[in-house]
């Protein structure tokens, strides 16, 4: 199989003032593919996630060391601009949240920020992205409505639909469908495996029937490092490790 | 049984308590309204609203307080000129961008200023500020509606920063996270995502300041001259509503005319305070925050 690594991070730690939450994570990303970090709460998978958008940047008093890279571009370099390295690694977070606005304006958001004023590319876009996120059709008639109007799970996909709106090239998914019900969860992990054609798909997950659904490839963390990594398939049938085959039958976590 | 009858006893407690405060606030009320109403026997309520001219010891006496009330209202506006952007841009900087290290020093300062005496801020404008406009703007008198606006303003900005920077703060992270992760500057997530997120709490701040400007007497009567008539210009003495009651309430033979035209004056002000207090509420339920998500 043809493949890219569209992101990668060697060795990268990672601290909270002295607390270091992340120990030596290498991990490669392959263009177009769905990963999924599982492990139990508290492991680092979701401050690992971060890391690679730079979110963590906003709390104060964190350090990063090791290397972070994006189409082999160090991402922690100082000349890098986060604002447009956020625009290129999009990301969807647990609790849907979307603005407190218009469903039309919750997308056209992130297109106006970074610079279109085309109304009618605009528009275009928020249809396109809309679309994408399987929410089109439910949303069509009422654009003008507050998106806080919308069910929890509509409210989720059309945060997916922002994000995709600034056509991102990787997607980082921190527990998209966990506050959602099976029905809802469902549409998302549909929506993950059609996207997963154009985009590099980062997805951080509790629940393990969900990673073997979506992900081409799996990664392991514990207590903040990387225990395994492998093809979801390898990585759910034959472990490498006593620890991660007890992790995913249910032994402890 | 024995614990239900503390319960019990408990409750008609707290109801005593509560029905004693607002009973004397009904009192006082009824009270205004008694001695204020009967002035309109003397004078129609639309002379007394729009009568340009306040000679109420003259023989015959004017009461017409229409340049009282463009005392007030010109003294507030123009305090909220100053007051709204300095207060709603120091609360954005403390919640958004000082450091926390600065934020916790600058915050309690902000909120010193609120418990400045008014009597204080009324003296620093008569002593200290009314020379030096009276010399910066080569004016007559220093006494004067900008005088008193600035003095005013002082007073509001406490009140209308640590409300709005308590709406700012309490926008939830998930919004600013949002917004910065699909490539928003910080500027950008603040004046785009944030103050709309914490409009209905900015307003209800600034509504809350302004009518404390509104209602304040010793600055007004210290710092804003004095003279009840029409201003004409901002360096004009002017004499809103609440000075007017102060300095002439001691000087109202008892049920006179005159006296009851002040406690006239008075539920004017009642009148004005109750509408900015009415919008405040409107304002901050029909633009209330309903939260990052409902699921």
């Amino acid at each position: 199989m043809e493949s890219k690594v569209k992101m990668h991070t060697r060795d990268l730690d990672f601290f909270y003032g002295d607390f270091q939450a992340l120990y030596n994570i290498s991990i490669k990303f392959i263009e177009n593919q769905v990963t999924a970090l599982i492990g139990p709460s508290g492991c680092g998978k979701s401050t690992y996630l971060r890391c690679l958008n730079r979110m963590n940047d906003l709390i104060p008093g964190i350090w990063v060391k090791g290397e972070a890279m994006l189409d082999q571009k160090d991402i922690y370099d100082p000349s890098i601009d986060v604002v447009t390295l956020r625009r290129r690694v999009g990301m969807v977070f647990q609790k849907p949240n979307p603005f407190p606005k218009s469903i039309f304006e919750n997308i056209a958001y992130g297109l106006k920020v970074n610079g279109v004023k085309d109304r009618g590319k605009i528009t275009q876009r928020v249809e396109k992205s809309l679309k994408q996120a399987a929410i089109w059709d439910e949303v069509k008639d009422r654009l003008n409505e507050s998106a806080l109007s919308l069910s929890g799970g509509q409210q989720q996909r059309l945060c997916i639909a922002r994000a995709l709106a600034v056509e991102p090239d990787v997607l980082l998914m921190d527990e998209p469908a966990s506050a959602l019900d099976p029905i809802a969860t469902q549409k998302i992990e549909e929506l993950i495996k059609t996207l997963s054609s154009r985009l590099t798909i980062i997805i951080v997950t509790h629940n393990m029937q969900q990673a073997a659904r979506v992900s081409d490839r799996t990664a392991f963390f514990y207590m903040g490092k990387l225990i395994e990594i492998n093809d979801t398939d390898t990585l759910f049938t034959k472990p490498g490790l006593k620890q991660t085959e007890d992790y995913i039958t249910g032994r402890f976590g | 049984m024995k614990r239900q009858h503390i319960d019990k006893g408990v409750q008609s407690g707290f109801l005593l308590v509560a029905l004693f405060s607002i009973t004397a606030l009904s009192l006082i009320m009824v009270f205004l309204f008694m001695e204020g109403l009967p002035i309109l026997e003397h004078v129609n309520i639309k002379e007394f609203i729009f009568g340009k001219y306040w000679y109420p010891t003259d023989d015959p006496a004017d009461f017409g307080i229409l340049a009282l009330i463009a005392g007030s209202v010109c003294v507030t506006l123009l305090s909220g000129l100053m007051a709204i952007p300095l207060g709603i841009m120091t609360a954005v900087y403390l919640a958004e961008i000082a450091s926390p290290r600065v934020a916790e020093i600058v915050k309690p300062i902000v909120e010193l200023m609120a418990s400045l005496p008014s009597v204080v801020i009324g003296f620093f404008g008569m002593v200290v500020v009314a020379p030096f406009i009276q010399k910066l703007f080569n004016i007559p008198v220093g006494l004067n509606m900008f005088n008193a606006s600035l003095m005013l303003a002082f007073m509001s900005i406490p009140t209308i920063c640590s409300l709005s920077e308590d709406a700012i703060f309490s926008v939830p992270r998930a919004l600013k996270e949002a917004s910065f992760a699909l490539g928003a500057t910080h500027f950008e997530t603040i004046v785009k995502v944030i103050i709309p997120a914490s409009l209905s709490g900015i307003c209800t701040a600034v509504i809350l300041g302004l009518s404390r400007a509104l209602g304040e007497t010793m600055v007004v009567l210290m710092a804003a001259g004095g003279a009840a008539m029409m201003p004409t210009s901002i360096f004009d003495p002017v004499r809103p509503l609440p000075a007017s009651i102060a300095a002439e309430m001691a000087e109202a033979p008892f049920r006179s005319e005159h006296y009851h035209a002040l406690f006239a004056i008075g539920i004017v002000l009642f009148v004005f305070t109750f509408i900015f207090n009415l919008i405040a509420d409107y304002i901050s339920y029909k633009f209330r925050q309903v939260g990052e998500a409902s699921l």
